[in-house]
């Protein structure tokens, strides 16, 4: 029996929140230690997974199953792979900014800030880890409220208006996939005689490729609104002007990651045949979201709002890697899945440092920065150079990979999503010289005081990552390794065997790759 | 000759039936709070008394009095839920009704006289029995309806409900006069098995019957387009009577249809189940839709409520006899998130007042968190939020829809609850995000509602992460019918 470590690391915020819900709250300086320490905690346990994590193993690790309601066949079953790892590793890190950086942002309601930033936590270790569809639904809608909450209750002007639409962009989404997870397993059901709703069980199912069509488009439904795809990305924008800080950094760090996740390890092995037709869509779809978010960026008068389309077009680099189906390029996606974490959040993270400042975001407002705030200056550069994929940074080497499959895959889609690189130098570089170069031509910034010794903290974790995955990607590329090459071939080789099972050709090339690849999951 | 013997299969019925004739001769006895007070504790002792004869029923099979009441664990499963939700509504009324004046004894009597009717109603097979319970059931209410004197609004929910209710009632008895009319029979199961011998069996007169069956359970249940009286007697009742309807009566009335057609209308199914899913979609919609607009809790309440008559007609149209259960569960954990989120409303409610505006909702997060906060809880469970009771039943219910290849049923309820997280969220809205309004109310702090309240977020958060006994409790229950 070993220690239920990803349980731990699911409850023991929620334990916090609890805890501090006996708090109280006029002891806000309390509050804020204390979830610093919970947090704090939650991330030392989460460092071991990463060394004692079996680089070479092809199934599932630390893993934890219980019997949840046996005659329905739902189960309490968590696990994790290479993808899911640097995931869930990303999530605790990030909340542990998230808590630093809210420690002045945040007076009012401070308790009930906390407690909904732990529980908040809870819910995406939870889908991170769950390999049960119930559980993992449990967890996906619970991740709404504190979100929801998060953005309605310390938001921007327009909080109530982005908190529900979000709210019912996702919940829509979802409910359709509960609609599908239901048809899938009583198709398992009735193929097999086995209640279960076990993922790895479910992969084995051999659904028919027209149903497949029907399933698969429920999920990625649900996932691309979370991810946020284009067309279904309105809600975006919104939610993440309205939200603060700390909600935006981890509205962009994680909870948009759980969209591009659920394709990785929900919508597309479980429906591979489907996923496969599905590659011209959601390519076509992927390339549009990445030149259309830059050049919606472009316009932006507000710097959070550049920064929240810019994530549709960092997501669709994300999106056009994992539809590409090969080994860079579903790499160059989780890879870019983790970037986009650190960089965008790292953004947001400067935009709320000068908003707390000035109290307005308007680009128009800024100007010649540089010269009154020094030390803020080089952290936004080198974040600003990460997200604009500068070699050395950790953009570079995701965008690079993604770029390498999309090309390998197929030529148009590689060229088109590549002027989204030259788009993206184009609006980051041209906000970067508005609100730092140049003279000061605002009174109110002259006076402008440069970061304190906590701010200077946070963004030096930050820029640690960006160089440290930039000059050394092996580090994180050899932890998915073996889970990303598994992923694939056992992809490719189902889908092949769904067509051959209905009598269609495999196409040629596909059939070149399934070769010499052992059904192994 | 009845044998003597045979009386202790209806304890739970005798001991409500004699303890809410007690209840009147106190109540006669004493005066203003004093017998308020006294009858209210009465009240709660002996539902509890009867919850446990009830109990001990579990697992009992037995046809009593020449067939006409039946005995089994289906019935058993509602008479429980019946009691738990009089205690449940007991225990609020010691303060509420104290609160308004109207707590004497025949309120207590006539909640109890109210539940003797709605176990009557669901312990048999027989349409006559069926028929007196649901009339007992029925008078109760008429009566507590129109209890608040003073209040010109409960005293024409009062009206409405009789003379609507009457109306569906002579539906009802109608449509059982005229399947006796065509077949001769007036039990359910005899019907079954007159069905199935004499299959295909088609006469107008009990098609026609049929019709007026659903008609007459349609009110009842307020599926649309029956439902016309729904918003204003719920929001005319006192709010207390109002939860006690929107579960018991609800609840009552779905046990006895569930009974009547998946026993004797089983092999008709394909023609109901035609009927009932436009019903079903209409009353999901409706519900919903009408329930976006309202501005008062208690009427957004009711608008809701029929829209979950509409989910659970979801699970009823499937005619899935086995997984019934969904329907079963669905109904206990819509009772506790019910009553839950009425007794939020009257702990808001001052003296005398018996609407709810959404205004007097904003700011409730700062001013009072605790009430806030279960409000949430039941509002959530509500709109199917994991891990709560109300997400578990609707997975359930909609699994059931999705197994019988209902796949567009599914969806189109699915969406509905999104449609439904909009107005449910609204209220929790105005309770976190905006500010107090006006002057702000104030919240009536007594420990029956507390009690209340949480028992209903045990019973939601129990049922929904180890939702394993209930289930299989619903189970046992429907087991009658395979």
């Amino acid at each position: 029996m070993s220690v239920p470590i990803l349980s731990f690391l699911i409850y023991f915020p929620l334990l916090g929140a609890v805890i501090l819900l006996f708090a109280n709250r006029r002891n806000a300086q309390f509050i804020k230690v204390f979830t610093l320490v919970i947090s704090l905690i939650e991330l030392a346990v989460s460092l071991p997974l990463f060394w004692k994590f079996d680089d070479a193993a092809k199934t599932m690790q630390f893993v934890e199953k219980a019997d949840w309601f046996p005659e329905w066949g739902i189960s309490y079953f968590l696990g994790i792979d290479g993808i899911s790892l640097l995931l869930v590793l990303l999530t605790t890190f990030l909340t542990v900014i998230c808590v630093l950086c809210s420690w002045k942002a945040i007076e009012d309601k401070v308790k009930e800030y906390y407690i909904t930033f732990l529980f908040l936590e809870t819910a995406m270790i939870g889908t991170l880890c769950a390999l049960d569809l119930v559980l993992f639904y449990v967890f996906w809608e619970l991740m709404l409220i504190p979100m929801y909450l998060l953005i309605g209750v310390w938001g921007g002007p327009r909080r109530i208006y982005a908190a529900i639409k979000f709210f019912l962009f996702t919940m829509a989404g979802s409910v359709l996939m509960l609609v599908a997870i239901l048809t899938l397993y009583f198709f398992y059901y009735n193929s097999t005689g086995v209640y279960t709703f076990n993922v790895l069980e479910l992969y084995k199912a051999s659904v028919p490729i027209a149903k497949q069509y029907w399933l698969f488009g429920a999920f990625a439904l649900s996932f691309a609104i979370k991810v946020p795809m284009f067309p279904v990305h309105t809600w975006l924008p919104d939610a993440h002007t309205e939200a603060p800080t700390a909600g935006s950094v981890i509205l962009a760090g994680v909870l948009l990651k759980m969209g591009t996740y659920g394709f990785i390890r929900f919508a597309i092995p479980l429906f591979p045949a489907a996923a496969i037709d599905a590659i011209p869509l959601m390519s076509i779809l992927a390339v549009i979201g990445i030149i259309y978010g830059a050049i919606v960026s472009m316009m932006q008068p507000d710097l959070k709002r550049l920064i929240a389309f810019s994530s549709v077009s960092h997501l669709g680099y994300v999106m056009l890697g994992i539809f590409a189906f090969n080994m860079q390029g579903v790499q160059g996606g989780i890879y870019q899945m983790l970037n986009h974490g650190i960089s965008t959040g790292g953004l947001f993270l400067i935009v709320g440092m000068i908003y707390e400042r000035r109290h307005t975001r308007m680009i128009a407002d800024f100007g010649g920065l540089s010269k009154v705030m020094p030390i803020f200056a080089t952290f936004f550069m080198i974040i600003t150079l990460s997200s604009v994929a500068l070699p050395g940074t950790n953009g570079f080497v995701g965008e690079f990979l993604i770029l390498m499959g999309a090309f390998k895959n197929n030529v148009v889609y590689g060229t088109l999503a590549t002027t989204g690189v030259i788009l993206g130098a184009v609006y980051m570089l041209w906000m970067f010289q508005r609100v730092m170069f140049g003279v000061v031509t605002k009174e109110e910034n002259r006076n402008l005081k440069d970061l304190d010794g906590r701010e200077i903290l946070i963004l030096t974790c930050m820029v640690f990552f960006i160089i440290l995955m930039g000059v050394y990607p092996k580090m994180f590329f050899k932890k998915m390794d073996t889970s990303v090459t598994e992923y694939l071939a056992f992809v490719k080789q189902k889908s092949a065997q769904a067509r051959v099972l209905e009598g269609n050709t495999v196409p040629a090339k596909m059939a070149r790759e399934v070769t010499n690849t052992n059904m192994t999951r | 000759m009845i044998p003597a013997c045979e009386f202790r299969w209806i304890m739970p019925e005798i001991m409500l039936a004699g303890w809410g004739l007690l209840l009147l001769i106190v109540g006669g006895l004493t005066r203003g709070p004093v017998a308020s007070k006294t009858c209210g504790v009465l009240s709660v002792v002996g539902s509890v008394c009867a919850l446990y004869f009830t109990v001990n029923l579990w697992g009992a099979n037995q046809e009593v009095f020449n067939q006409l009441y039946t005995i089994d664990n289906y019935g058993t499963f509602f008479k429980g839920l019946f009691i738990a939700i009089l205690v449940l509504v007991s225990v609020v009324s010691l303060s509420y009704a104290d609160r308004e004046e109207i707590g004497s004894g025949e309120y207590y009597a006539l909640l109890m006289f109210g539940v003797l009717g709605m176990m009557v109603m669901t312990s048999s097979h027989h349409f006559v029995t069926i028929f007196i319970g649901l009339e007992v059931m029925s008078l109760s209410i008429y009566v507590l309806c129109g209890l608040l004197r003073g209040n010109l609004s409960s005293v024409e929910a009062a009206l409405k409900y009789f003379l609507l209710g009457a109306f569906a009632t002579a539906f009802l008895l109608y449509g059982m006069a005229m399947i006796y009319g065509s077949t001769g029979l007036v039990d359910v199961a005899e019907l079954k098995k007159f069905f199935l011998m004499k299959q295909p069996f088609s006469a107008t007169m009990f098609i026609i019957g049929l019709g007026f069956l659903i008609v007459g359970f349609g009110f009842k249940i307020a599926s649309v387009p029956f439902h016309m009286w729904t918003p204003d007697v719920y929001q005319g009742a006192p709010t207390s009577i109002t939860a006690y309807m929107a579960t018991g009566v609800k609840a009552a009335a779905f046990g006895a249809l569930i009974r009547v057609f998946f026993t004797a209308f089983v092999p008709f199914q394909f023609g109901w189940s035609e009927i009932i899913w436009v019903l079903a979609v209409l009353t999901m919609c409706v519900g919903n839709i009408t329930a976006l607009v309202q501005r008062d809790i208690k009427r957004m309440l009711a608008y809701s409520s029929i829209a979950h008559a509409g989910y659970i007609l979801v699970a009823f149209i499937t005619g899935d006899r086995t997984l019934a259960s969904s329907m079963l569960y669905y109904l206990m954990a819509y009772s506790f998130m019910n009553i839950g989120a009425f007794t939020v409303v009257i702990v808001l409610q001052k003296k005398g007042e018996n609407s709810s505006d959404l205004d007097s909702y904003a700011g409730l997060g700062t001013r009072h968190p605790f009430v806030a906060l279960c409000m949430s809880i039941f509002l959530l469970s509500l709109a199917g939020v994991p891990p709560l009771a109300g997400f578990m039943g609707k997975f359930y219910v909609f699994s059931t829809a999705v197994k019988a290849q209902y796949y567009w049923l599914a969806i189109i309820g699915f969406l509905n609850s999104v449609v439904a997280a909009y107005y449910y969220l609204r209220v929790m809205m105005y309770m976190y995000f905006r500010e107090t309004i006006g002057e702000p109310g104030t919240a009536d702090k007594a420990p029956g509602y507390g009690l209340v309240m949480l028992i209903c977020i045990w019973a939601l958060l129990h049922m929904g992460i180890f939702p394993k006994a209930f289930l299989l409790m619903a189970q046992k229950a429907v087991g009658i019918f395979s």
